[in-house]
């Protein structure tokens, strides 16, 4: 189908990006076919100079633990058309969320560190703070989940 | 010259999790260079405490999606020395490659689409052109090089990420002939394309000279995993003994503690490793990266790219050689023994970006009391703050623009990991 390509951010919050990972290890048998379908419009893992504007497909790896990270997930929302959850801690929040289940004695003992740098009171999956359209959970992501999501928004927005 | 300018760069890009920079210069002189690491904590260290010890290992993983194989197989080295576990030579052996699939597919990231771009002036390795011939190849020999590494993860320790075959005592699987057959070829394949690269990193146009400290591993083999750590002034020192030498530095507007070596900045990672223990190479890298070779031992911070390109050809040449030596049979993990008393111990690799140190203590229960971590980007930290000030100082005639750009290539140069870095040592020093 002639040029088009989906124009997509790839963005990450509170996690160990062993998605990112995987992601970009997908690309050693698929970067030529991907560099032929895909925009980045915004991947601060692969370029310096990122936009938000004209996102087509957003997909956001990791948890939410701050104000901050809620207010850049928001405008993230808000600049995309559709938003992919990427990985378990962006679809359930764990294990980035861990701190949610300590006892007593060690939230006292992380509270001065949760405080001083304004982290929120628990963690939470991004479908807390924004709508989620679909979901590619894993411990990295399952990489065949991936693709059939990629799949139907490459169909989606008329790229296949 | 007299300047005032402000830089602040939110998100470092190319880098491996979150961090920013702030910069304020004065009447031509810096006032404060701050590398701030954004990245939130996630609690590792607490999270695991009262878990069986068996848990370790998995969980630890999942500190970094890039390094994962050498937090598995530091928590793994920690517990083992904790609990009087004595690997195989197999075990050996299989966890020196998994190190090297590591290595050559992190430092193949770090290298090709991380830095390259700053070599050749470019945003991205996706602007790279399709028609210019250099920098097409470059581009495919990334993911080809990538791609070898990732096999021989595959291989041996199951996955790049997250790798399910190391276990505490030994394997959970072995690699079968045919497999090992295919791994050879793939890296004998890519091992000209990282002789290419060599050749970029030793004549990239970037040099930043500066007197410091290194602390590396001395390993015979160069594999990263066995020896005494030795320091550039000379000292030999037992890994046990290594926390009692440093001081933690708590820098404010960090999320990462940053370490001194008695009392001064250091520098651990790939540069460290290549001034310090580079006779050890593998006799073929030596042979075939003589020219680059010449250029060590360095204090360019920037040849810290070039010598992960040395040891992308180590890794590469040191596998092929055991891949093809040896048969692997399957062997059952050795059992962990019968904990009766409180034990300690600590683990000590070197990760990708430099050393990687657990100390862990475990119950009578089998269940982990305490786990400290220290990780090479919060050691890296004071002295990539330092190496940001003196870029700065010399070249205060230069464009907002220029800074903007090079401050970044500066730090990716470092290959920092902080999704690694907010974790950090709370061990008692006495």
């Amino acid at each position: 189908m002639g040029n088009k390509k989906l124009k997509i951010g790839w963005f990450s919050f509170s996690c160990c990006e062993d998605s990112t990972m995987m992601f970009v290890e997908m690309m050693n048998d698929r970067f030529d076919e991907w560099s032929k379908l895909l925009e980045f419009r915004h991947a601060r893992v692969l370029k310096r100079v990122n936009t938000l504007e004209g996102i087509e497909v957003a997909f956001v790896e990791g948890a939410i633990g701050s104000k901050r990270d809620e207010d850049k997930l928001k405008e993230i929302r808000a600049n995309s058309k559709r938003l992919v959850a990427i990985g378990s801690c962006a679809c359930t929040g764990m294990p980035s969320a861990q701190r949610n289940t300590f006892d007593e004695k060690t939230k006292e003992e992380i509270k001065p560190l949760i405080e001083k740098f304004s982290l929120n009171e628990k963690v939470v999956p991004i479908k807390d703070v924004v709508q989620v359209d679909d979901s590619v959970p894993g411990c990295p992501m399952s990489e065949e989940t991936f693709l059939k999501v990629l799949d139907k928004y490459l169909k989606e927005f008329g790229v296949i | 010259m007299h300047q005032d300018f402000d830089i602040t760069i939110e998100n470092i890009s190319k880098i491996e999790g979150h961090a920013g920079l702030d910069i304020k210069v004065k009447e031509g002189k810096v006032e404060y260079v701050k590398l701030k690491i954004s990245e939130n904590k996630r609690f590792y260290t607490q999270a695991i405490r009262g878990k069986p010890f068996q848990a370790a290992p998995q969980l630890m993983s999942r500190i970094c999606g890039t390094c994962s194989i050498a937090h598995l197989l530091c928590c793994i080295d920690a517990i083992e020395n904790t609990l009087g576990i004595e690997p195989s030579a197999q075990t050996i052996l299989l966890r020196k490659l998994s190190m090297y699939g590591m290595m050559i597919r992190d430092h193949a990231l770090h290298l090709y689409i991380f830095s390259l771009p700053d070599v050749f002036g470019k945003d991205s390795l996706l602007d790279f052109s399709e028609t210019d011939e250099r920098e097409h190849k470059l581009v495919h020999d990334a993911f080809a090089v990538k791609g070898a590494g990732s096999a021989l993860s595959n291989l041996v320790a199951g996955r790049a990420v997250h790798a399910p075959y190391p276990t505490i005592g030994g394997f959970l699987h072995f690699p079968e002939k045919e497999e090992t057959a295919k791994t050879i070829e793939k890296l004998k394949s890519v091992r000209q394309k990282v002789l290419d690269l060599i050749e970029v990193f030793r004549t990239a146009p970037f040099s930043l000279k500066k007197d410091s400290n290194f602390v590396a591993l001395m390993t015979d083999d160069y594999s990263f995993m066995e020896g005494k750590l030795k320091t550039a002034e000379g000292e030999l020192l037992e890994k046990k003994d290594y926390f009692s030498h440093l001081q933690r530095v708590v820098i404010p507007y960090s999320q990462a503690s940053a370490y001194k070596l008695e009392g001064k900045q250091y520098m651990v990672g790939a540069l460290a490793r290549i001034n310090l223990n580079r006779e050890h190479l593998h006799p073929e890298t030596k042979k075939s990266a003589a020219e680059a070779l010449k250029l060590f031992p360095s204090t360019d911070v920037y040849h810290n790219n070039l010598a992960q390109a040395i040891e992308l050809l180590h890794s590469i040449d040191h596998s092929i050689e055991i891949l093809e030596k040896t048969e692997f049979k399957p062997e059952k993990p050795i059992p962990p023994p019968e904990i009766k008393e409180v034990r300690q111990n600590v683990g000590l690799l070197e990760a990708p970006r430099g050393g990687l140190f657990y100390h862990l203590n475990i119950g009578a229960d089998g269940k982990i009391i305490s786990a400290d971590i220290m990780t090479p980007t919060s050691q890296n930290q004071i002295h990539m703050e330092n190496s940001l000030r003196h870029l700065i100082e010399n070249n205060l005639d230069k464009e907002k623009g220029w800074f903007q750009r090079e401050l970044e290539n500066l730090v990716r140069a470092y290959d920092p990991c902080m999704s690694c870095a907010t974790h950090f040592l709370r061990i008692n020093w006495k």
